[in-house]
């Protein structure tokens, strides 16, 4: 492996910042103010292909900004990991920035400059996370997301919004300050230094007689500290978040925020802590019992949550757990499983939540009980829900079965039967929660108000803008699970040094 | 007593002519006619003075601990008394702080300041003489002279330029500072009746008894306790802050309160290392109490100038707690905490004036949803209010983190307590952004007569203040994303203090081993002996 250095790398995180620049000057023309957010969007995404070779090809790309003091520095460091979850990111931006069109032109929404604003300085600082060459780095962009969200969450500036947005900011804000804080202080102490160990994900940065309690406390800290990952009990920002209009919900609640923190987390294991002193404390399976509790109690309140976008919230916070539960075990093939579902999860959930938006804007609907017979109306939406669902459930040819395939597989490779049945016991539940939506919608009575209508919803010009986006990620959730070697290879590079 | 210093080689007297020119800037301003000519005056001189102080930063030599760009002249040979003036790396700093700041106070008083200009401005440019004179005086009664100078120009700022209750904080504010002050005499008295000498740097290299240290050292630091300020003698501080007009605040919050810490680092750490030592957990505990109370008090304020001022006093508990470290990340953390702690609350002081100028209200309920009429405004108070909290890439977050750092490297607990002032520094400072930015706005711009009036009054900010508060904005990302040149600015410097403490560090334990009440009986002695 070789690390290039070049200041190229800068240009994905500028790509966004800029854009929202260029949005804050045009706000007063909407058509130029949203080509600009597709175009920025775009422009991530290519900038972002054009390092994929390289990375590929098994080199790092690497460039430091500010050096603060010896070993904290603003560090960007592109490797595999980061490349998956930033390719993810910023394509579903695209999508995103489309959809956004129709779903806040659709229902007339206000303060839509700021809105594109701050979706775009998120999404560039999840870039920023993705490329991130040192906890400091992590750490700052990681921050960033959080204050640049809090304006989206209060949206709709009703009592609502505040509420959720306060719950949101408390959360992310206590967790970070009060255990990621002295998290890095600590591991800066141990280490004298912050930069991550991207040469190999075994032996984290660590000096080998460093104290193993006091790095189990580091870990602990870290674990909660990114409570963006919604592991329980640092988890209830989440459905409160759901406040926030729905193109938040699906591309920042579904993909950038939550993945920022799944990423962070697994990224702090693999990079820092190493998958050596995680296996010799047992930290590791500690960690895998421990969000085992996360995915079973979560898919169990989704169960009982009547709001198609709450229950998909808590579907949301028990899915995250299965990226923390495959890098956990420890093992190439459970790790394998938990970081392809950064891409499986983000395609499937965000046709999920772009579904759950598109119907509200054309029918109103919220509930799951309101939604009978809806297929009928909303039969692209419907069928494109259908499949993700599956996704979710891990029904073969989805991208989730790869994952589950995966992870099955780490279970056995560590012959933990517990695990197993974790992962069985979660996939019936999973089941449990969405096939009730997909046979409502399909096979389901209408409600007396909406009995005879058959005209469909999906035809007017604002809908079609956010139908093509969420067919579109429906259709590429099934794509990468016929076809996962794009990031399995990826995931390869990693896993083997 | 030239082995201490480096004698200045620029072609002119660098320290002489920044303590000289404020003052003539003051003697001239007497003559001077119309309010404008007198601002304009005011801000000239106080522009000069700050461009004849940047060969300080560009000229530094950061490879010596000496004192630089000294200045030695005989003053009063019956006392052996010098006029010494010098700078080392701690002291540049501060004078550099003071000289960037002052001409923002006379900006921001602009418009806010309505009455007698012309006492403003020769007591603001005295005020300047009196702080730049404490930092570069060598000399214990040049620095005394200059310590109790600050006082009276103070005073009048408050007591006629304050607000309702002007009177009381300004006593108040006297009184407890210069209390603290007659302690700090005694010590420079006892000190030369010790030593013979008041020459700072040969205070620092005599070995003084336990017994003396503990008495110098409780003398001195109850005093820069009360500058600091240091719960529980921190009471004079949201007086002062809430009634003392804009310019006033700010160069309260932004260099009298470094007088403290300048203090504690010039002389109770080096003059009086043991009984330092000795007194670490009773000053590191009330570092934590500060730190605490100051942010828990925060939370609970209505009044923006309060919440800042007890902000001020959590984050000056990070520089005293960097201080009693006694380890390079702690100085360093301190010495830079208190520069950022400058930068960012002057700041935000500016901020609460430019609001009060239109709302007349210091209250968060009359100054709330500003968001929809300021925008300008409103970005400049989310930076610097990120900022005060100590958000990644920003100024306060290298001084914090250094401070943090120091901390769990000696004493981890002491680390884990302190985290708990960053978590209410997020929590008062968010909640004062939210409530100023948006408070429970519906999002749509208001109509009818109220908000019309609101309209009217809530107008965005003009040049001038975009020009301070842009101004500031560059030292915030600077020192935030590069402080290595300031690091380096203290690097021999810190070194030296701490060889010093190391030095001096050998008696502690001969007194541990002695039984402690030697202790007392020595001081009995040494009172009987002064009488």
């Amino acid at each position: 492996m070789n690390t290039i250095i070049t200041s190229k790398i800068i240009i994905t995180v500028l790509i966004p910042m800029v854009t929202a620049l260029l949005v804050m000057i045009s706000g007063k023309k909407p058509n130029l103010r949203d080509s600009w957010s597709t175009i920025g969007a775009i422009l991530t995404f290519v900038s972002i292909l054009t390092f994929l070779p390289v990375i590929q090809g098994g080199d790092q790309l690497q460039y430091t900004l500010f050096e603060l003091y010896p070993g904290v520095s603003v560090k960007l460091n592109l490797d595999p990991l980061g490349v998956i979850f930033a390719m993810v990111a910023s394509f579903l931006w695209i999508l995103a920035s489309l959809y956004c069109v129709g779903y806040m032109r659709g229902l007339d929404e206000h303060a839509q400059t700021r809105f594109y604003v701050c979706y775009a300085v998120s999404v560039g600082a999840a870039m920023g996370a993705a490329f991130a060459g040192n906890l400091f780095t992590l750490y700052l962009f990681y921050e960033i997301v959080s204050i640049f969200t809090y304006p989206l969450v209060m949206h709709h500036q009703d009592k609502e919004g505040y509420a959720g947005a306060k719950k949101y900011i408390v959360y992310l804000m206590f967790t970070s300050k009060a255990f990621l804080l002295p998290a890095m202080v600590i591991i800066y102490v141990l280490c004298g230094t912050l930069d991550f160990n991207s040469a190999s994900i075994a032996h984290g940065i660590f000096p080998p007689d460093a104290d193993r309690f006091v790095v189990g406390i580091a870990y602990v800290l870290c674990l909660f500290g990114f409570a963006k990952a919604g592991i329980m009990p640092f988890h209830n920002w989440l459905p409160d978040a759901m406040v926030a209009p729905t193109p938040v919900s699906a591309l920042l609640h579904a993909v950038v925020v939550v993945k920022v923190g799944v990423f962070s987390i697994c990224r702090v294991m693999l990079s820092v802590f190493g998958t050596d002193i995680l296996a010799e404390t047992g930290l590791g399976l500690l960690t895998a019992y421990f969000v085992s509790f996360t995915i079973l109690t979560a898919s169990v309140i989704a169960l009982t949550k009547t709001n198609l976008k709450a229950r998909l919230a808590y579907s949301t916070v028990s899915q995250l757990s299965y990226i923390v539960l495959g890098v956990a075990m420890l093992t190439p093939n459970s790790i394998t499983g938990g970081l392809i579902h950064i891409a499986n999860h983000a395609f499937a959930k965000i046709t999920l939540f772009f579904a759950a938006g598109c119907i509200f804007v054309a029918s109103g609907k919220k509930d799951i009980s309101e939604m009978g017979g809806l297929a009928k109306r909303m039969p692209w939406t419907m069928a494109a829900f259908g499949l993700a669902s599956l996704g979710m459930i891990g029904v073969p040819p989805v991208g989730g079965f790869v994952t589950k395939w995966y992870l099955a597989l780490g279970t056995i490779d560590i012959h933990n039967w517990i695990l197993l049945s974790v992962l069985l016991i979660s996939s019936l539940l999973n089941a449990g929660y969405f096939v009730p939506v997909v046979l409502k919608a399909f096979f389901g009575k209408p409600l007396p108000a909406d009995e005879g209508l058959t005209s469909s919803l999906e035809g007017k010009p604002l809908i079609m803008f956010m139908v093509i986006p969420l067919v579109i990620t429906g259709a590429i959730s099934v794509l990468i699970g016929v076809y996962p070697n794009l990031f399995l290879d990826l995931i390869n590079l990693m896993v083997k040094s | 007593m030239e082995n201490y210093l480096i004698l200045n080689t620029l072609n002119y007297p660098i320290l002489s002519m920044l303590l000289i020119l404020p003052v003539v800037g003051a003697i001239v301003a007497m003559f001077l006619r119309g309010d404008t000519v007198l601002k304009v005056w005011g801000l000239l001189v106080t522009l000069v003075t700050a461009l004849i102080s940047i060969p300080l930063w560009t000229r530094f030599d950061q490879t010596t601990a000496k004192y630089q760009f000294a200045e030695l002249r005989h003053w009063f040979p019956a006392l052996d008394l010098d006029f010494v003036l010098g700078v080392d790396g701690i002291s540049v700093l501060l004078v550099l702080l003071t000289t960037l700041v002052m001409p923002l106070c006379i900006l921001c008083s602009w418009t806010y300041i309505k009455t007698r200009w012309k006492e403003f401005v020769i007591v603001t440019l005295l005020m300047e003489t009196a702080m730049l004179g404490v930092f570069v005086s060598l000399n214990t009664v040049l620095f005394y002279i200059f310590w109790e100078g600050m006082l009276v120009p103070m005073y009048l700022i408050i007591a006629i330029w304050g607000g309702a209750r002007k009177d009381y904080a300004a006593i108040k504010f006297f009184l407890y500072t210069f209390t603290g002050s007659i302690f700090l005499l005694v010590a420079i008295i006892a000190m030369y009746i010790t030593t013979g000498t008041f020459f700072i740097p040969e205070l620092m290299a005599h070995s003084y008894s336990f017994a003396f240290q503990v008495w110098i050292f409780l003398a001195c630091a109850i005093g820069f306790a009360i500058k600091m300020p240091m719960f529980p003698f921190h009471t004079w501080l949201p007086a002062a802050h809430v009634e003392a007009p804009v310019a006033g605040s700010v160069i309260l919050a932004s260099i009298l309160l470094k007088m403290g810490g300048y203090g504690f680092l010039r002389f109770c750490l080096p003059m009086a290392p043991a009984a330092t030592l000795y007194f670490v957990p009773l000053l590191i505990g009330m570092s934590l109490i500060s730190i605490i109370v100051g942010g828990y008090l925060a939370l609970g304020q209505s009044d923006i100038k309060k919440l800042i001022a007890y902000s001020s006093v959590g984050h000056m508990g990070f520089v005293t707690l960097g201080i009693f470290l006694l380890n390079d990340a702690g100085i360093k953390g301190a010495m830079l905490q208190m520069l950022n702690h400058g930068v960012t609350t002057g700041a935000l002081f500016i901020l609460i004036g430019i609001i009060y100028e239109r709302t007349h209200s210091r209250e968060i309920g009359d100054n709330s949803k500003l968001g929809m009429f300021m925008p300008i405004y409103v970005t400049f108070l989310g930076i610097f209010s990120l900022s005060s909290l100590a958000f990644p890439g920003t100024n306060s977050f290298v001084s914090e983190f250094l401070v943090l750092f120091g901390a769990f490297d000696k004493y981890p607990l002491v680390g884990a307590v302190s985290i708990l002032g960053a978590v209410l520094a997020a929590a008062y400072m968010l909640r004062l952004l939210q409530k100023m930015v948006w408070d429970d706005s519906d999002g749509h711009v208001p109509h009818g007569e109220h908000a019309e009036e609101r309209k009217r009054i809530l107008f965005d900010c003009n040049y001038r203040e975009i020009f301070q508060l842009g101004f500031l904005t560059i030292f915030v990302f600077w020192i935030g994303l590069h402080p290595t040149p300031l690091l380096d600015m203290l690097d021999s410097t810190v070194a030296h203090l701490l060889h010093q403490i190391d030095a001096g560090s050998i008696l502690p334990e001969a007194a541990q081993n002695g039984e402690s009440h030697a202790l007392l009986e020595n001081a009995g002695t040494w009172i009987k002996n002064l009488f």
